[in-house]
């Protein structure tokens, strides 16, 4: 962006809000009404964990392993012990339950290894868990810390997939014998054989997909509090998924499970981190079991930096064959997953179903396979973030089609244009096992071309290398599954879980709403969407809905948020719910309005006679008929409310097209967007602001992994990047300004016609940038920079190739 | 060893004791119960507990609580409240410059400072104003439409910044914490 000598920059144009008393009723689904959680997020009212006081609360703090691999000879906490405030220092030799963090997904090969609470002889990773200490303030629970003296045996470490795997790495695990976590595959082997034997062309590319730390703003926290008298355990903790966190507690706690209480307060953002079952909130929660005193365990960012389940971490073999009419006629991945030091909750389907179903993109492939073998290593666990297993598959994917049509000499965009699934193919059933609920490819392609001025770019291009300036165009055409979804399914793949979602609607006496949902919402709006998706559905106004969520005590069961879910699945059980409200409600209104039920019509809240207007009742006075119960149908019982739980049919597909146009000082190596350009299908939306929203935060975050972020690791397994100060969260000068708009198609498989969002800015951006580099240094022979692009990558690979090939500088 | 120190937040006195170590940042929200300040990252990198000490846009994780002494400190609650808010909030909330609302509180607060040395800002320069204080969740640019928003509609409406923050606002008496 030569922004010196260019005038201000205008803001890119944006969906506009509106509040919600602007809003007529009959619109309210699909209008993009300002939050109603804002006001107290934007006033300090906020309550996150750590706002959390309780009496008499003790702190607790956790000693973690200063080596990424080594032997625990001993552990004196004496002196520790012995200072100001300290009220207990626990080891795994005081642990007195089973204490196994387990995992939620089985493969048929996987190696599951022991997951103690507290390491024991041995410590796999720095970071991992050693002891607890309790203390009457914050910062005594931290001095203890320091006072304890471990005796580590130092062991040799692994951080890197494939060096894991290899013979001689030093294992990890010895019941497992090997780092091998497992072995999986998908697609068919001799077909693509048989594919790549008759292609004309065959193009490959190793990429690494580097290690990425979440870095929700929050750091994770449990205040944790427990009632002797009738043995109810609360825990009040940053968490995308509650009754999750409560199945998994309760199993590892050995507590039972309805007299354990997790509850979400306001959560600082997650991106996965806040999925998984973690030693540290188990940990709190036992404590305050032992102690029966409330206790706060609030990590430090350090502690993020080191224990957060870091995502992606692969390494791969990627190959496509293309024929001499330049279409795709097979793909053929080999990756290496790391999967850290144990198995995390969702780990063994990220690098697997989360990732080898997505690698037909948006192309007809006739035959594919990929294979995966997941690996055990020294660093910190590896699951879900942002995307979670699908960026890795869009971006080897678009990585090798953008290298293709290279290697065919065809246009990107329109080789991409001859190999996407036709609008008339859908459903789609792709040879990796999934079947593309719809799409229509072309539209977003065509949009965001259009956007970006593709027709007159290669002539800009030209232009501009004469001057010795060198821009660059990357696509990114890019499929997402998500709503995360059939539980049969999912079961069939190995979940030990399903993945439906409930939802609760009820009327109170005075015509007022709740509705409460089993995810749990951490900055996506939710109290706003599921207003806006109840009030629609019973035809009363936005401000009677209130919503709640994020608390086992007062709610359905419910699965939570993640995996770009909570509108597809947690909306459509919102919607089942009301729908069944409704029926219910027409039964009583009917019989108040002494008319047969199947003549009564419902619309914009109103119950009327079919051909008599005038004979109406509001739902909000049948609410009150429901509860007054004097005059009720006989077959009908009192109240006003149902719970439905909701399971699709299938998972969503979003889908879209991103690009990015940027200025590459090959001198520096330093990029400068001219332009980033998203076009997402994300279905139908709710509210069009806080779908922006996550589109412009999905970005960003596409944007770090593919220019800035990215952990690090020495050869002893120590975590070089674990601060922001250096690992490069991206900063608001990093990010440029976005154009984003939208096609829809909506999704035949729930009743909102949704797809899911938070993630596609993610999956769609690394790609996108990295094909506009690589475009943008094609004169200097570059044909691939891995992630991050630092300044420094771009510069070396300027300077190697120029060195390879003899050039002049 | 506790040390006794005085200070005003958000108007109203206040007399605690604290270590001589306690950062701001945890005598606010520990000791006095402004929880709006966030903890993010211990290190000034994150900027999500950003208050105002006289005026001044401060990181309070890096701030020691004794340095604040007599000072005149402005947290998130002393911008304005629900029904009442400040420009800042109101256009954070209409231009949807927020998600999870955690880095929030310091956006705003370092936004309010900066407005009030450059009230006609572009947007590059918002964005520069703004490298000190990171977000997860919105991307940045709906904040920065945020801000600019924000910088017009008080231009439009012109108070003056004591008025604005409530930096000024009537003492409400003096509250002691801490020491026990």
């Amino acid at each position: 962006m030569a922004t010196d000598e260019s005038p201000q920059e205008p803001r890119p144009e944006g969906v506009e809000t509106v509040a919600a008393e602007d809003v007529d009723a009959a619109d309210i689904l699909g209008s993009a009404v300002e939050r109603r959680e804002d006001p107290s997020l934007l006033t300090g009212d906020a309550e996150y964990t750590d706002d959390i006081q309780l009496p008499e609360m003790a702190h607790v703090a956790i000693l973690r392993s200063q080596y990424a691999h080594a032997r625990i000879d001993g552990i004196d906490t004496d002196a520790a012990e012995g200072m100001d405030g300290v009220v207990d220092i626990y080891t795994a030799d005081d642990l007195d339950v089973s204490g196994n963090v387990p995992t939620a997904w089985e493969l048929d090969t996987l190696r599951e290894v022991d997951h103690p609470l507290l390491a024991e002889e041995r410590v796999r990773y720095q970071g991992d868990a050693i002891a607890v200490v309790v203390a009457e303030e914050r910062y005594q629970a931290h001095d203890a810390l320091d006072a304890i003296d471990v005796d580590y045996e130092r062991l040799d470490a692994v951080t890197d997939p494939t060096e894991a795997l290899d013979e001689d790495a030093p294992v990890l695990h010895e019941e497992a014998g090997e780092n091998t976590a497992f072995e999986w595959e998908i697609g068919d082997a001799e077909a693509t054989d048989e594919a790549f034997a008759e292609a004309g062309t065959v193009v490959d590319l190793d990429v690494t997909n580097q290690l990425l730390i979440p870095n929700a703003m929050e750091p994770r926290a449990a205040v944790a509090d427990y009632d002797p008298g009738d043995d109810e355990l609360t825990v009040h903790m940053a968490s995308q998924n509650p009754h999750v966190h409560r199945l998994l507690m309760s199993g590892v706690l050995d507590h039972p499970e309805h007299k354990l209480r997790i509850r979400a307060p306001d959560v600082g953002g997650g991106f996965g981190s806040k999925i998984h079952h973690y030693p540290d909130e188990a940990l709190a929660a036992w404590t305050a079991k032992r102690l029966e005193r409330p206790v706060k365990w609030q990590a430090t960012r350090t502690e993020t930096y080191l224990t957060d389940a870091q995502g992606r971490g692969h390494e791969t073999h990627g190959e496509i064959a293309i024929d001499d009419d330049g279409n795709i006629r097979g793909l053929r991945i080999d990756t290496k997953a790391n999967l850290g030091a144990y198995l995390s909750t969702f780990a063994p389907a990220v690098p697997t179903y989360l990732y080898g179903t997505l690698m037909s993109g948006q192309y007809e492939i006739p035959a594919i396979h990929c294979e995966v073998t997941g690996a055990y290593s020294n660093v910190p666990p590896v699951d879900a973030y942002r995307g979670a297993g699908r960026p890795e598959a869009s971006y080897i994917v678009e990585r090798l089609v953008n290298r293709a049509a290279d290697a065919v000499d065809a246009d990107p965009a329109e080789f991409r244009r001859q190999n996407f699934v036709d609008p008339d193919d859908f459903p789609y059933e792709t040879p990796v096992a999934v079947e593309y609920d719809s799409g229509d490819y072309e539209k977003p392609l065509d949009k965001a071309l259009d956007l970006v001025g593709y027709e007159g770019f290669r002539e800009r291009q030209a232009e501009a290398r004469e001057e010795g300036r060198y821009l660059g165009i990357g696509l990114s055409c890019y499929i997402e599954a998500c709503g995360l979804a059939p539980s049969e399914l999912v079961g069939a793949l190995g979940a030990r879980a399903g993945l439906w979602e409930s939802g609760l609607v009820r009327f109170t006496p005075t015509g007022t709403v709740t509705a409460a949902c089993g995810t749990s919402g951490h900055g996506q709006g939710h109290d706003t969407t599921y207003a806006q998706i109840v009030a629609n559905e019973l035809g009363v106004d936005y401000e009677d809905v209130d919503v709640k969520e994020g608390d086992t005590a007062d709610l359905p069961q419910g699965m939570g948020t993640y995996g770009s879910r909570s509108a597809a699945v947690g909306g459509s059980a919102l919607v089942k719910g009301a729908r069944e409200v409704v029926e219910k409600a027409k039964r009583i209104a009917a019989h108040q309005l002494e008319a047969a039920t199947e003549d009564i019509e419902f619309d914009d809240g109103d119950f009327h006679v079919a051909g008599a207007p005038d004979r109406s009742m509001g739902i909000q006075e049948v609410a009150l008929e429901a509860y007054l119960a004097h005059d009720l149908p006989d077959d009908v019982d009192p109240g006003l409310e149902a719970t439905a739980f909701y399971d699709p049919d299938n998972f969503v597909f979003p889908f879209g097209t991103h690009v990015a146009v940027v200025e590459v000082d090959p001198e520096t190596g330093e990029i400068d967007f001219e332009n980033y350009v998203a076009v997402d299908d994300v279905g139908n939306q709710i509210n069009p602001k806080i779908v922006e929203g996550q589109i412009h935060g999905g970005i960003a975050q596409g944007i770090g992994q593919a220019l800035y972020e990215g952990a690090e690791y020495d050869d002893n397994g120590q975590l070089t990047t674990g601060s922001m100060q250096d690992y490069a969260v991206p900063k608001s000068s990093h990010i440029p300004e976005m154009e984003t708009d939208s096609t829809t198609t909506p999704s035949p498989v729930n009743p909102l016609g949704v797809k899911g969002v938070g993630e596609a800015g993610t999956i769609a951006a690394p790609q996108a940038v990295v094909n506009a580099v690589v475009d943008a240094l094609e004169p200097f022979g570059v044909e691939h920079i891995e992630m991050p692009l630092t300044n420094e990558r771009v510069w070396r690979a300027v300077d190697e190739r120029a060195g390879a090939t003899g050039g002049d500088d | 060893m506790e040390r006794e120190i005085t200070l005003t937040v958000n108007g109203t006195d206040h007399e605690l004791s604290v270590e001589p170590r306690t950062l701001l940042v945890h005598a606010l929200r520990d000791e006095m119960g402004y929880t709006g300040p966030n903890v993010g990252c211990e290190s000034s990198m994150c900027g999500a507990c950003t208050v105002h000490v006289d005026g001044e846009a401060v990181k309070a994780c890096t701030e020691l609580a004794v340095r604040a002494e007599d000072a005149e400190i402005t947290t998130i609650e002393g911008m304005g409240e629900e029904g009442d808010m400040h420009p800042l909030q109101e256009s954070f909330q209409a231009e949807h410059g927020l998600q999870c609302g955690y880095c929030t509180p310091g956006m705003v607060m370092t936004a309010s400072a900066f407005l009030e040395e450059n009230p006609d800002p572009e947007r590059e320069e918002i964005r520069e104003a703004l490298e000190g204080n990171l977000c997860r969740c919105t991307g940045y640019q709906n904040i920065v439409n945020a801000v600019e928003s924000a910088a017009e509609e008080m231009r439009d409406s012109p108070m003056s910044p004591e008025t604005a923050t409530g930096e000024t606002a009537a003492d409400g008496g003096t509250v002691e914490e801490g020491g026990d």
